[in-house]
């Protein structure tokens, strides 16, 4: 009989800690131009590799090269470097917004922008992305009025939610953006699902659904790779790995899987990997993951490799966790200075353009601020009513509320 | 008029909603090919085809999330989850989403959505095949929460269901699908061929949510009761001679406290019953409107007669299941208060 040793148990821990330096050496990071871009109608069998590679189009030169490179015009590149400045700016305003208490809480998107502004332009009038609450993106990329984003962080008199809803958790059909849960994961399956139904009556609509590299480790992530696996649903299922989940390191949700891409491949779904702070490489990516689902391919799962450079949340201080200079070390950069670098080594931008074009937004979003602010913030000026409180849980309100409603006295 | 078991209503049910709206989708575990461990689903995909009617992966929350999704698109799907017991994996997508959908978007997403599950034990169903989580539901807002007892409601109450905009959850006695039972387990069971809520309508037809019904009309006491606790309530009044009213609840949520209170107001005395647990059990909710709103006009506290607080036992199936036995003595104990 041979001695067993002790067992021992194995907690996964980031490199480095609050006062440590910086290091992200030890990640891998291919040349821009250097991954293949297979037909969308591929074996998936075939480019398992691309599950542990990064797809990446600008170069640090600031040139597109590659095979994935050309899928925008000079004016969609321009529009995109705008969409980006403009979430950027308005996660400024409500931040501070947030600070003056002119609302509970907020969640920037900083370093993230290109992930949502760029996968937007991928779709069509009509598709449905099951967004998380760090995609605004989506909307601004959408062109959603911004005064209405504003109402709902203010919970104001013009709310589109009617107060009922915590910031930064918008919804609009309208504009393909399905109604922001506080639960993560959820609405990773339930984007299977609209994919499902649009295939079952013969659409020729696609859904998107988004997740955190943290949240992956919901059953719901899961639940959602075999539904779409099983029945081949249109779907762009879409892992935004910005290295933080709250305080905790993406390790911690990744365990020995390689990556989070690599996960699709035990379901024999197509896995790609996307540098999320190059715009033109989520923009390629997200269109060719598109089309599959459009052409009837079936899903793809898309791993956006960011960085969250801000905080969590308005209610979260990241130097408890991890270095305060760990973003500037982040080797995949900004996304905003990249594709502005793009455009200048286009031809297209410069410098003074450039601050032009941020005080031009920064005067469209502070007017918007303006407007709302005349609608009321949470403590001050216009409200919700307190009967809508009671409206909307059923399609009739039934007579138990009629009743809860008569005694609030509303 | 046809007689049909609770089975063939639910599947009438189903195959009446399906003719009539294309957006009605039928899924669940082994319920495409096979037709359903329980034959609810029985032909529906060979009628309707696979894309309407088809089998789902071992996932829970999988078919649920996956449901909602539908009905954000505008489909209305009618899920099956194979027993009650096994509903908690989709805990909170019905909880946090579904029931949710249409507040927290202002009405810009709805979800009408039917989540079906047999549910009861009297079966040597033991822990995981006898459960009745009703009160999990009715404590959630946003959801309805729909318990038949026989073929004729079950038909009418889940065609509304599957019609209805918001989303429902649809508990089936699983003890009642093949006959009326009344916690006599020693004797023969009737089929509901010989029972006359076994006439069921062909067609559409509508049983209204929210409605309660007399089951037996009383002066003595009220017994309120649900699922396979309505024919136990009835043996029981019938063998100790009180005459009590029955009334069959049918939805718990949104609840019939018109038909409660007016019962109760003419009896003075009130018994619950209910399968499920007694502690925090919707039972308790009953006894609480009651007790706000008849106050008054009691004789005696509102008694309960449910399952005991302990998980569902195997071996000891009829010293747990509330037969006519408890439901009587509560009674005697009602009348003598």
């Amino acid at each position: 009989m041979t001695e067993n040793t002790p067992l021992r148990f194995h907690v996964p821990e980031p490199e480095v800690r609050p006062g440590g330096t910086p290091d992200f050496s030890k990640v891998p990071i291919p040349k821009a131009g250097s991954v293949e871009r297979p037909p969308v109608d591929v074996d998936p069998r075939s480019i398992r590799d691309m599950a542990y590679s990064i797809i990446r189009v600008l170069n640090r030169e600031g040139e597109a090269v590659g095979p994935w490179a050309g899928t925008l015009s000079d004016e969609e590149l321009a529009e995109g470097l705008r969409h980006m400045m403009t979430l950027r700016t308005f996660d400024v305003r409500m931040q501070m917004a947030q600070r003056q208490g002119k609302t509970s809480f907020y969640m920037q998107h900083m370093g993230e922008e290109a992930v949502s502004c760029a996968f937007r332009r991928a779709l069509e009038p009509g598709d449905m992305n099951f967004p998380t609450y760090r995609q605004a993106g989506l909307l601004i990329a959408a062109d959603y009025p911004m005064v209405e984003m504003m109402n709902q962080n203010y919970s104001n008199e013009l709310d589109p939610l009617k107060g009922r809803q915590l910031p930064v958790l918008y919804s609009s059909k309208e504009y393909g953006f399905f109604t922001v849960s506080g639960n993560l994961g959820t609405q990773f399956v339930q984007a299977v699902g609209w994919a499902m139904a649009s295939a079952i009556k013969g659409d020729t609509k696609i859904a998107a659904g988004w997740i955190g590299d943290g949240s992956t480790a919901e059953s719901d992530f899961h639940a959602a790779l075999v539904f779409a696996s099983t029945y081949r649903a249109p779907v762009v299922l879409n892992i935004v790995n910005n290295q933080w989940a709250i305080s905790t390191f993406q390790g911690i949700a990744r365990g020995g899987s390689g990556t989070f891409a690599a996960r699709g491949l035990g379901f024999g779904i197509p896995a790609l990997r996307v540098d999320g702070n190059d715009y033109l490489a989520v923009h390629a990516v997200a269109k060719w993951a598109v089309e599959r689902a459009r052409r009837n391919l079936g899903p793809t799962l898309v791993e956006y490799v960011t960085y969250r450079v801000g905080a969590h949340s308005t209610s979260d201080d990241p130097s408890a966790y991890r270095p305060k200079t760990e973003s500037e070390a982040w080797p995949l950069g900004d996304p905003v200075i990249r594709l502005k670098n793009h455009l200048i080594a286009k031809g297209l931008w410069s410098e003074e353009r450039h601050k032009q074009a941020e005080a031009e937004i920064l005067d469209t979003v502070i007017s918007a601020q303006k407007e709302a602010e005349k609608h009321g913030t949470l403590h001050a000026g216009g409200r919700p009513s307190a009967r809508d409180m009671f409206e909307g849980v059923y399609a009739e309100m039934p007579p138990h509320l009629r009743r809860q409603r008569q005694q609030a006295g509303v | 008029m046809p007689r049909m078991t609770m089975i063939e209503a639910i599947r009438g049910a189903m195959d009446v909603s399906m003719e009539r709206d294309d957006n009605v989708v039928v899924f669940g575990e082994d319920v495409g090919y096979f037709g359903g461990v329980f034959r609810c689903t029985q032909g529906l995909q060979q009628k309707y085809g696979t894309s309407r009617c088809f089998d789902a992966p071992i996932s829970e929350l999988g078919i649920v999330g996956t449901a909602i999704g539908m009905a954000a698109y505008g489909l209305r799907p009618c899920v099956e989850v194979q027993f009650a017991d096994y509903v908690y994996p989709a805990y909170d997508q019905i909880v946090s989403e579904a029931a949710r959908l249409r507040y927290r978007s202002n009405g810009g997403f709805t979800c009408p959505i039917v989540i079906r599950m047999p549910t009861g034990g009297g079966i040597f169903g033991g822990q995981t095949h006898s459960q009745s989580p009703e009160a999990l539901f009715t404590h959630v807002s946003g959801l309805k929460v729909v318990v038949p007892s026989n073929p004729h409601d079950a038909k009418g109450l889940l065609i509304s269901s599957i019609e209805d905009p918001d989303p429902v959850i649809f508990l089936e006695p699983k003890r009642l699908y093949n006959g009326p039972f009344d916690g006599h387990h020693d004797r023969p069971v009737t089929p509901w061929s010989k029972h006359e809520l076994g006439e069921v309508p062909e067609g559409h037809f509508t049983v209204p949510l929210g409605k309660a019904v007399v089951r037996r009309p009383g002066a003595a006491l009220t017994i309120l009761a649900y699922g396979t606790m309505v024919y136990v309530a009835e043996a029981a009044a019938a063998e100790t001679g009180i005459d009590a009213e029955v009334i069959d609840l049918r939805t718990l949520l949104p609840l019939d406290l018109e038909t409660i209170v007016a019962s109760v107001k003419k009896t003075g005395r009130c018994v619950v019953v209910h399968e499920a647990t007694l502690t925090s059990g919707f039972g308790a909710e009953l006894a609480a409107l009651v007790q706000e709103n008849c106050f008054f006009h009691l004789e005696a506290p509102v008694a309960r007669v449910a399952g005991w607080d302990t998980p569902y036992p195997h071996a000891q199936e009829w010293d747990y299941f509330p037969g006519p036995a408890r439901v009587g003595r509560a009674l005697l104990e009602t009348m003598e208060a």
